[in-house]
């Protein structure tokens, strides 16, 4: 372009410096900053993926506490086919079998009930979220407030089980749904036929 | 009447400033990124509220896909090619450097075992064919998936993560064996990697 210095061909008068333009010409840089920039926006992820921390019990201890839940605290979720969900609270007694439901994970199916059985805890831990939001407490003292909260002996203990036709999408749906309710005490355990034979009962 | 005379002016620029942005954008984009990692398969992650990031360093990367193959990579290229080492002892073959070296440059991978060696005498861009992302067997009769942690772990720094990413609607026994595996090599912690979704607001009843 014209802004190029150009080497003045003509005869000057002797003697005289040349003077030359310092001026060039960026746009060719620019194309070519805008070029890296477009690279490198395709090319990368910004945000790092979230992900959910999850323990679960080594083997050995399972078996002791499986015998430890009380059954009016427990509330087993099967997740199905179908992003079905069943639910029953308690156990088998005296030869009874506990009343199964069926629901989903929209917010009035599984969320509803699960945050009508953790009511109390629920709304504890939701002031405390909000005193934390308006930076009435930090971190550290959420934490421990939230402890104790919901290490509270009405709480209620999840068992999750998944039959052979569930995703792992509805597992992560039922992980959230704990986050989601404040439920602290929860488990994966495998499905036993007792369960299976609930649901047949309820499907025939 | 005299024509108004416009007084023509130069249509050039000074792209000096210009230059300066998207310079600055640049070096803004160069020094907060870190490259998208190539993936055997395409995996749809289910959403969470979930804000835990992930570390970037020292992880297992445990790839569940839509059709339920696992695929398994950790970062590294000097721990891959420790992992690839010990997981040849043990079934006893043994690879050249060559492929080791070709094998620390792959990010993730699903292939059994005893098709490594030709896996890795293909070209890269050839090792990207569907075809060869059958998934790294996890059955009990023939448990690679199990192997293959297992000489992870010995080569990784202490205080590695593990993390399953898996598809939405991969199915429920292949996560189950997975976590299986994972609690008979006493791994009980680990992460499931979702995508963002926000907290629903939820009236109190």
């Amino acid at each position: 372009m014209s802004e190029v210095a150009v080497k003045d061909t003509s005869k000057g008068k002797k003697g005289k410096p040349k003077k030359l333009s310092t001026r060039v010409d960026f746009t060719p840089m620019v194309d070519l900053g805008f070029l890296l920039i477009t690279f490198f926006m395709l090319a990368t992820t910004l945000s790092k993926p979230q992900t959910m921390e999850i323990a679960m019990p080594p083997k050995d201890v399972n078996e002791i506490d499986k015998t430890q839940i009380k059954a009016s605290r427990a509330v087993t979720i099967i997740l199905d086919k179908d992003h079905k969900v069943y639910y029953y609270e308690g156990t088998r007694e005296n030869n009874i079998d506990p009343p199964l439901n069926l629901t989903d994970f929209s917010p009035t199916g599984i969320r509803k009930f699960l945050i009508k059985r953790n009511l109390d805890i629920w709304v504890k831990v939701g002031d405390l979220k909000a005193k934390k939001a308006a930076k009435q407490i930090n971190q550290e003292e959420f934490d421990k407030q939230k402890n104790e909260i919901v290490a509270a002996k009405t709480a209620p203990i999840v068992i999750i089980k998944a039959t052979d036709n569930a995703t792992y999408g509805d597992l992560i749906n039922i992980l959230d749904e704990m986050a989601i309710c404040d439920i602290e005490r929860y488990a994966i355990l495998n499905i036993d036929p007792f369960d299976l034979d609930l649901i047949k009962k309820k499907t025939s | 009447m005299p024509r108004v005379k416009i007084p023509r002016k130069s249509t050039l620029l000074d792209m000096t400033a210009m230059c300066d942005v998207a310079f600055l954008l640049l070096t803004f984009f160069m020094l907060t990124s870190n490259f998208t990692k190539k993936e055997p398969a395409l995996i749809n992650t289910p959403s969470s509220i979930s804000e835990i990031k992930i570390p970037e360093r020292n992880i297992m990367m445990i790839l569940v896909d839509a059709k339920g193959k696992v695929f398994f990579g950790i970062d590294g290229q000097d721990t891959r090619e420790k992992m690839l080492t010990k997981i040849g002892e043990s079934y006893s073959i043994i690879f050249t450097p060559q492929e080791l070296k070709d094998f620390s440059l792959i990010n993730s991978f699903g292939v059994p075992i005893h098709a490594m060696k030709m896996f890795l005498d293909m070209k890269p861009e050839d090792r990207d064919r569907a075809e060869n992302a059958v998934g790294i067997p996890c059955d009990s009769l023939n448990n690679e998936f199990k192997s293959w942690i297992s000489a992870a772990r010995v080569v990784m720094n202490p205080g590695y993560r593990i993390a399953i990413k898996g598809d939405k609607v991969a199915t429920y026994p292949v996560i189950k064996k997975l976590m299986g595996t994972l609690q008979d090599l006493n791994e009980n912690r680990y992460n499931l990697i979702t995508s963002l979704e926000h907290e629903p607001v939820i009236e109190k009843p």
